[in-house]
């Protein structure tokens, strides 16, 4: 079974991003990017399925500005065989990624379609459920357990509530959780290798895909500050704080 | 404009999460319906019909939704929305799982985690871990729009008299089936509902301490508990506990952060809480910033003074 992994170059999540002071988006220039965390577990599970024997050859793609490059750089160097660049300077709506994403599924016939549950800049938590929508497949979102079984695949969900089981006629598309697995780091010889790994460069037009956004972001703002408070020194003392903002009984 | 609203229950009880989508699909102006997808979920219809500013209820009554699988409830969305100007579900797992498989279905971009509406196609949303807000425009015809719950207020459960209107659907599109569930059973209220939430971090170091230190202060306060990503990874709390950028968005009266460092995925989930105190012993924990009252000391000796002296 092929596994096709999208993965999406983000802020890294280490870095708290400014506000531009014209409020036309957050500053970019000179932050740390790196692979959105949980396209890395993606990474990672597919290439766990590879190393069971279940999975047969993973091909990550992504969808975005020519550096995307170095993103797919680092799941080839964590194990995936080959990759899809995508080339596009348009911010890239989940709808549109879905779309391009179902053009190259149909191209590649995988049986899974691995992503992230949601990329930490724009938080929307959509392109995979939309791809399944677009594809006609079933989804196991917000997974923390993926377990192939012949032609179905067992997938454990973190909800609200807690977990649940589904069962999914393959091929599906799976959106990860954290705690579906712990992402390797590359190491150097396999980042080495990893520049020899064949990576193809395509367009949004070449799958016949309009990346015009949907959605106009019309202003950026900081959100409303919280200043620090104060320092209590006793447990007596924060107990009457508390009382006297009325907090507790 | 009538906007649709999918329900968020269990098939028995209609869960708090629909009444701040409801309000927020009041806000879009027109006509609110709301949709019971579920399997003998006559309850919760009826309680649906009561909620204040619902003018109907439509009931799909039938197994294939009986577990809320996306593969079903959302064609029966979409075959509604010929009569819909736009469709809004709370921003809870369920309502993320859903609502995009939805939108796609429409050629729609979904508006995710609404904040305000600004009017029918303008509303603000976080971005980046609620580092910037973003307003944000939609140029399609049908909105698609999910809800932070602790944006907008709640709808009244009671003063509303819509009517029930049973409907049928697509059924089951064979695609996926329920397996099981593994839900945490807890007497304590509901994160996302509760007026107090003591949460533990990393510093717990073991499922036995959080429960030791944890739980007794929570039940003295009457509180809900929580947990950081740490906490959960480790296996000191179940996954439903987290509260952060990727687990659940909270804002109580009061949020007491124990052995928690402050991370900014942590502080997304719970930086609008009224008053938060925090617990470290790291007088330079990232916490303190963001905190009314801090302690700084070891949790294991003042979390149990604590809880003996409320
Ligand atoms: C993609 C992604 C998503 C994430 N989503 C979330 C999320 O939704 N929610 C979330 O919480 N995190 C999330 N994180 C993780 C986040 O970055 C932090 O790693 C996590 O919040 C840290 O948890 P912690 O504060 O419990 O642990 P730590 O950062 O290790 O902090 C432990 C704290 O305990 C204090 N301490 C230790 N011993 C004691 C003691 N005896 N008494 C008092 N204090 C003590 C220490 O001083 C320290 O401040 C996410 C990370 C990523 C990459």
């Amino acid at each position: 079974m092929k596994i096709l992994v999208p993965v999406k170059r983000v802020v890294d999540y280490n870095v708290k991003v400014r506000v531009k002071s014209d409020g036309t988006g957050v500053d970019l220039a000179n932050v740390k990017m790196s692979m959105n965390p949980f396209d890395e577990i993606a990474v990672e599970e597919a290439i766990r399925l590879k190393e069971k024997g279940i999975a047969t050859e993973i091909v990550v793609v992504s969808i975005g500005v020519q550096q995307s490059q170095e993103t797919l750089r680092t799941a080839l160097a964590m194990g995936a065989d080959r990759a899809i660049l995508v080339v596009t300077d348009v911010t890239t709506e989940s709808l549109t990624v879905a779309k391009i994403l179902a053009k190259v599924a149909a191209e590649e016939q995988p049986g899974l379609i691995i992503l992230g549950k949601q990329a930490i800049d724009d938080d929307a938590n959509q392109t995979g459920q939309m791809l399944a929508a677009l594809l006609g497949w079933p989804q196991g979102t917000f997974a923390s357990a993926v377990v192939p079984n012949g032609d179905r695949v067992a997938v454990t969900r973190e909800v609200d509530g807690g977990l649940e089981t589904v069962d999914l006629k393959l091929p599906a598309v799976v959106t990860t959780d954290l705690r579906l697995n712990e992402p390797r780091y590359a190491s150097l010889p396999n980042i080495m290798k990893a520049k020899s790994k064949p990576l193809a460069s395509k367009t949004p037009a070449d799958y016949g895909v309009d990346p015009t956004p949907r959605l106009t972001i019309t202003k950026v703002v900081e959100p409303a500050k919280r200043s620090a408070g104060t320092k209590v020194k006793t447990v007596d003392e924060l107990i009457e704080k508390l009382k006297n903002a009325g907090a507790i009984a | 404009m009538t906007t649709l609203v999918l329900a968020e229950h269990d098939n028995s009880v209609l869960k708090d999460a629909t009444l701040a989508a409801v309000t927020a699909a009041g806000k879009l102006g027109g006509d609110v319906h709301l949709l019971v997808a579920g399997h003998n979920a006559k309850s919760v219809a009826e309680a649906g019909a009561q909620v204040a500013g619902v003018a109907k209820v439509l009931l799909a009554d039938d197994a294939a939704y009986g577990a809320a699988l996306a593969e079903n409830v959302a064609p029966l969305i979409v075959s509604l929305m010929p009569g819909y100007d736009a469709v809004v579900a709370p921003a809870t797992t369920r309502g993320k799982n859903i609502m995009p498989r939805v939108a796609a279905a429409l050629d729609v971009a979904q508006i995710s985690e609404i904040l305000s509406v600004e009017s029918a196609d303008t509303f603000t949303r976080p971005i980046y871990a609620g580092n910037a807000i973003a307003t944000v425009t939609s140029s399609d015809a049908k909105k698609v729009i999910t809800v932070r719950g602790t944006a907008f207020d709640k709808a009244a459960t009671s003063g509303g008299s819509a009517s029930v209107e049973s409907i049928g659907g697509p059924g089951d599109a064979g695609l996926s089936k329920f397996v099981s569930a593994d839900l945490t059973t807890s007497a304590r209220p509901e994160l996302t509902a509760a007026k107090i939430i003591v949460s533990g971090g990393r510093a717990l170091g073991s499922s036995d301490k959080f429960h030791e230190f944890i739980d007794p202060l929570a039940d003295k306060l009457g509180a809900a508990v929580g947990a950081s990503r740490a906490a959960v990874d480790a296996g000191y709390a179940p996954n439903d506990y987290q509260v952060g950028q990727t687990g659940k968005i909270v804002a109580p009266e009061l949020y007491v952060a124990v052995g928690i460092s402050g991370a900014i995925q942590h502080l997304a989930g719970m930086k609008d809480s009224k008053i938060i105190v925090a617990i470290n012993k790291d007088e330079e924990a990232p916490i303190f910033q963001v905190a009314d009252f801090g302690l700084v000391g070891d949790l294991f000796t003042l979390v149990p003074e604590m809880t003996s002296k409320l």
